[in-house]
């Protein structure tokens, strides 16, 4: 669908924008006019949903205008059923990481929310670019304003934290303009990345150019080893900052690997599948046992980001049609459960003045309504079905199962040592016996608080027991990947067969609820094992 | 051929207009009253001012002086402007300087248009001679700007030494010019290339000839390992000088080197790449590398500034290995939006150095930054965005400079060579990052009256919001002058 009117420009620009008007306007306005501004892209953004046709495999609301002349650059902008999701968490997560610094940002407000409104225009770019160029400008240009979030808000060794971030992060990308420069010379002198995805390039070059793509996103993602820069950032990050690296920057190495590596060398991603799947189950498995030996709540959330991470790599690396759909649900999943985990350590964070597991135990009794909160995000990390992280590991895990069955078996111990450190969390943080000298500081929730978290929970629940119109959206684009990556024959074919009864439940719900602005169209394609009885529910 | 026709003076109007001022400069200040003195300044920056405009009107209309010795082509006017441009901001920055170090000497305006004159000579001539008098001109008005504090032994040591090196590598580049006239016979580009057309390095007399002009040229860039004098110079210097120094003095030369060895030795492209590759992998290697290690600042921008002549070069090589066909042009367009685009930034973070005081002395150790952000945030925000900007982030102007560099080099077929510059542009961030980490995220000790700070005034005001919206319009924007640059390499072919 097409609109006159340039929606995404004006979800990139606003917050910028909003920047601007920051520091036109009195310091003490500082948080509420952030407040709206990430509100109102929330708004705009929400539309979307409902405009987005879920039939096309193109990329919608696609605005183009002339940038630099020569070489050609453009700046294009667009999106899929991969970027809408990404782009809707994004913008509403925003307005929750504004809430969560109310009170616990004192100093140096209006420098603080002009760098989360840079961050969310520049983030919500990267996914909706579709120029290389500038989405290596929107990729870079996060750099500095998280670098400034870590170094001048964080935690005693914010210093060592952000530029451990910054550096890690910087020497990760280099190479990726290198291989932008490459794909230019060799994909017909363009930068558009849908004519990118359509050429066809030499093995040779496909495996240096994947190697350099892998050096940026696996750093982002953060991929076994290169994870080393995130538990540091998380911990010393004040809470917003630990949610956006978390929920979404995270999430832009994964989209990259999907939206450059694999249709655009899809050789060379089927060569390198081994390596990727053997980095991905170490991620997990080696990111939930750090998960275990944890103390401090953020960094036991950092490893799990790990471990959660190495699902969206394994999924994608699958290719196929469960694989691929569920690591775009995992990365959706993620960015909701363990953003509502660092929201959590934030609001304890600020009652008690600690992170350390030992000093917040036995938070049900003077924190009901928090208890309850921290366990459904526990659970739903732990993928406890009915929530939505289940969706997206189950998915991946069929998907993976279908290819390769020992991956699948060593990816599900992360999983079962998933519920082994968050219940261990829970059991210590939730329940026990809280000290003396901490009960008079353990409010409950405020209301403020209580805003923050509940839109998560009910997100939780949402997509948990209602994943279908998430995937339906995705499956046109996640087609379009899987057709390029994939040797069109058996792949696909079994596939539709087998996860079919066992996501059915789900769907029948799903059905009743969701609003489709054109269910007429929704035809199953021949490789959406995951939808194909919805039609028929709906008929009686 | 007629070497002198009267409507070649009205071709070099600017310059003429330039060297008028100097001395009308010379001549009042000794019987100007002292409160009027301020006049010079204004009287330097209305030729300025007036030339750029002449100038840019010359841009359309190819021609040349002297009987071919001068070219007032759209490449000498691309350089020109940019050099009128620097001079310009130098004048603006150095009113305050000057002032607040108590440092005044006439001659240093008019000394700042000899040296203008000189640097506009060496980059429209296209007879060896005369870039060598340019580069001379040049050359002896900056050993006397370095040596202006001459209550600082640091800054006559930096003059000193300057002058020392300077005149040796003058030696050098004068050598290697006399032997490419034995090699060609001629001391014109234009007989030059057509001399060296169809012949290469085999031959001895122009092997030497390049190399010994190389070498000269590369003491003027500062290029490894050619660069001893830069930090010396630079850190002892006045602070205006080094700026002045560092931007103008590195554009001229690139612009004579340029026109030198695409016009002039184009027919041996392919054989002094060689040469150049060496220098340059060198450059980006030890400038980078060297400049972790600096707590000065103005070191620190020094190796800085040698790293940034290695990026430049890469265009240099890369137009070198593209050789004859039509996209070597590329190379040389990138060379020329770099420097452009680093002026701008450059010269804002030396700005910014200049003015910082501690107590009355100039504060520039890098902890002297040290909670500037919180004192100054406006201030320690423009040295945030400089900083970014020479580190090649987007969306700044550096980005957009490194983007073309590297992009010509994967024109050329040397990938390589962009991984490896790449990577040593991450090395930069960490020094460059230092300074924001220092600004920003280290509390400020007591404020006391000797704690740095930043003097503001109009001129720096002025100074510092074009730097800014250089860094800041071509790093969003920059189609305009990257169209400039490639129209300015039209002309050398």
């Amino acid at each position: 669908m097409t609109t006159s009117w340039p929606w995404l420009t004006v979800l990139v620009f606003l917050p910028l924008a909003g920047a601007l008007v920051l520091y036109l306007a009195k310091e003490t306005g500082a948080r509420l006019i952030t407040l709206v501004v990430t509100v109102a892209d929330l708004l705009i953004s929400i539309p979307l949903w409902w405009w987005f046709d879920p039939s096309s495999s193109h990329m919608q609301f696609v605005e183009t205008a002339a940038w630099i002349s020569s070489p050609k650059i453009q700046y294009k902008l667009g999106l899929d059923g991969i970027s809408l999701p990404l782009i809707l968490m994004t913008t509403a997560l925003m307005p929750l990481c504004v809430l969560i610094s109310w009170r616990s940002i004192e100093t140096g407000v209006r420098n603080f929310m002009a760098m989360l409104l840079i961050m969310e225009g520049a983030m919500i770019g990267v996914f909706a670019a579709l120029d290389f160029v500038l989405f290596y400008v929107f990729w870079e240009a996060m750099l500095i304003p998280m670098y400034l979030l870590i170094g001048m808000w964080g935690g005693p060794n914010r210093l060592y934290a952000a530029v451990k971030f910054f550096l890690y992060t910087l020497a990760g990308s280099v190479l990726l303009l290198v291989a932008i420069l490459v794909l230019y010379f060799q994909g017909g002198h363009t930068f558009d990345i849908q004519e990118l995805a359509q050429g066809t390039y030499s093995h040779t070059m496909q495996m240096w150019v994947f190697l350099a793509f892998f050096a940026a996103f696996a750093v982002k993602v953060p991929m076994f080893p290169f994870h080393t820069w995130l538990p540091d950032a998380h911990v010393e990050a004040p809470t917003a900052g630990s949610v956006i690296l978390a929920s979404v920057l995270l999430k832009m190495g994964t989209y990259g690997f999907l939206r450059f590596s694999l249709p655009m060398l899809p050789e060379a991603s089927q060569a390198f599948t081994p390596l990727m799947v053997v980095l991905s189950i170490v991620a997990i498995v080696y990111g939930a046992y750090m998960a275990l030996a944890q103390t401090d709540l953020k960094k036991l959330i950092a490893y799990s980001s790990v471990s959660h991470m190495g699902f969206v790599t394994l999924g994608l690396f699958m290719f196929n049609i469960q694989g691929i759909e569920g690591a775009v649900m995992q990365m959706v999943n993620h960015g909701i459960t363990t953003g509502g985990l660092f929201l959590c350590v934030g609001v304890i964070y600020e009652r008690t003045h600690s992170r350390q597991i030992a000093d917040n135990v036995g938070l049900t009794k003077p924190m009901p309504r928090f208890a309850t909160c921290l366990v459904i995000f526990a659970l739903s990390s732990l993928g406890l079905p009915g929530t939505n992280s289940f969706v997206g590991e189950f998915m991946v895990l069929a998907g993976t199962f279908l290819m390769n069955k020992p991956a699948a078996a060593l990816a599900s111990l992360g999983i079962i040592l998933a519920a082994a450190y968050m219940l261990w969390m829970v059991q210590r943080v939730a329940f026990g016996v809280p000290s003396q000298a901490l009960l008079p500081k353990l409010q409950d929730l405020t209301p403020r608080e209580m805003a923050i978290l509940a839109p998560l929970v009910v997100l939780v629940f949402l997509i948990g027991l209602f994943p279908n119109p998430l995937l339906t959206r995705m499956h046109a684009s996640v087609g379009k990947v899987i057709a390029r990556t994939a040797p069109p024959a058996p792949a696909p074919a079994t596939a539709t067969q087998q996860p079919e009864p066992l996501i059915q439940p789900v769907e029948r719900e799903a059905s009743a609820l969701v609003i489709m602005p054109h269910p007429e169209k929704r035809e199953p394609s021949s490789f959406t094992g995951v939808t194909l009885d919805t039609a028929e529910v709906r008929a009686p | 051929m007629t070497f002198f026709s009267p409507g070649d003076l009205f071709l070099i109007l600017p310059e003429l207009l330039v060297i008028a001022a100097a001395c009308v400069v010379l001549i009042l200040d000794p019987v100007m009253p002292s409160n009027l003195k301020d006049g010079l300044a204004w009287l330097s920056l209305g030729t300025l001012a007036v030339c750029m405009g002449l100038i840019a009107s010359q841009m359309g209309y190819p021609a040349s002086a002297f009987g071919g010795v001068v070219a007032i082509d759209a490449y000498a006017c691309f350089w020109k402007l940019l050099l009128c441009f620097v001079a310009g901001l130098t004048v603006l920055l150095s009113y305050s300087y000057l002032k607040e170090e108590r440092l005044y000497f006439g001659e240093y305006y008019a000394f700042v248009l000899l040296a203008l004159c000189g640097m506009m000579v060496m980059v429209s001539a296209t007879e060896l001679l005369a870039i060598y008098l340019g580069t001379e001109l040049m050359s002896l008005s900056l050993y006397v700007m370095a040596g202006l504090k001459r209550s600082e032994p640091r800054s006559l040591e930096a003059s000193a030494k300057y002058f020392v090196l300077g005149a040796f590598s003058s030696g050098i580049l004068l050598y290697g010019i006399s032997l490419l006239y034995g090699a060609t016979g001629s001391t014109r580009l234009p007989a030059i290339a057509d001399a060296v057309a169809g012949r290469s390095l085999d031959d001895p007399l122009l092997l030497f000839a390049t190399i010994l002009l190389a070498v000269g040229f590369a003491f003027k860039l500062a290029v490894v390992p050619f660069h001893m004098w830069t930090p010396d110079v630079y850190q002892g210097a006045p602070t205006s000088v080094t700026a002045f120094m560092a931007v103008a003095s590195k554009a001229a030369s690139f612009g004579a080197f340029l026109r030198v060895f695409a016009e002039g030795l184009g027919g041996l492209k392919t054989d002094w790449s060689t040469i150049f590759l060496v220098l340059c992998v060198a450059t980006l290697v030890l400038g980078n590398v060297v400049a972790l290690v600096q707590t000065n600042v103005k070191r620190m921008l020094a190796y800085s500034s040698i790293a940034h002549a290695g990026y430049a070069l890469i265009g240099v090589v890369a137009t070198g290995r593209l050789g004859g066909s039509a996209d070597s042009a590329h190379g040389i367009a990138s060379v020329l939006l770099y420097l452009a685009l680093y002026t701008f930034m450059t010269f804002g973070a030396f700005a910014i150095v200049a003015m910082l005081r501690k107590g009355s002395i100039e504060g520039e150790e890098i902890e002297d930054f040290t909670g500037l952000a919180r004192r100054q945030p406006v201030a320690a925000l423009l040295m945030l965005v400089f900083m970014v900007s020479l580190a090649g982030i987007p969306p700044t102007a550096g980005f957009i400079g490194k983007f073309y560099v590297f992009m010509s080099a994967v024109e050329a077929d040397m990938t390589w060579l962009a991984v490896l510059a790449l990577i040593f542009a991450a090395v930069s961030a960490y020094y460059y990052l230092r300074l924001v980490l220092v600004m920003y995220m280290r509390e400020p000790d007591a404020i006391t009256a000797d704690s740095p700070r930043l003097v503001l005034s109009p001129t720096l005001s002025i100074v510092l919001a074009c730097a800014i919206a250089g860094v800041v319009i071509f790093g969003i924007y920059p189609d305009p002058l990257i169209q400039l640059a490639a129209q300015a390499t039209l002309p050398l072919k």
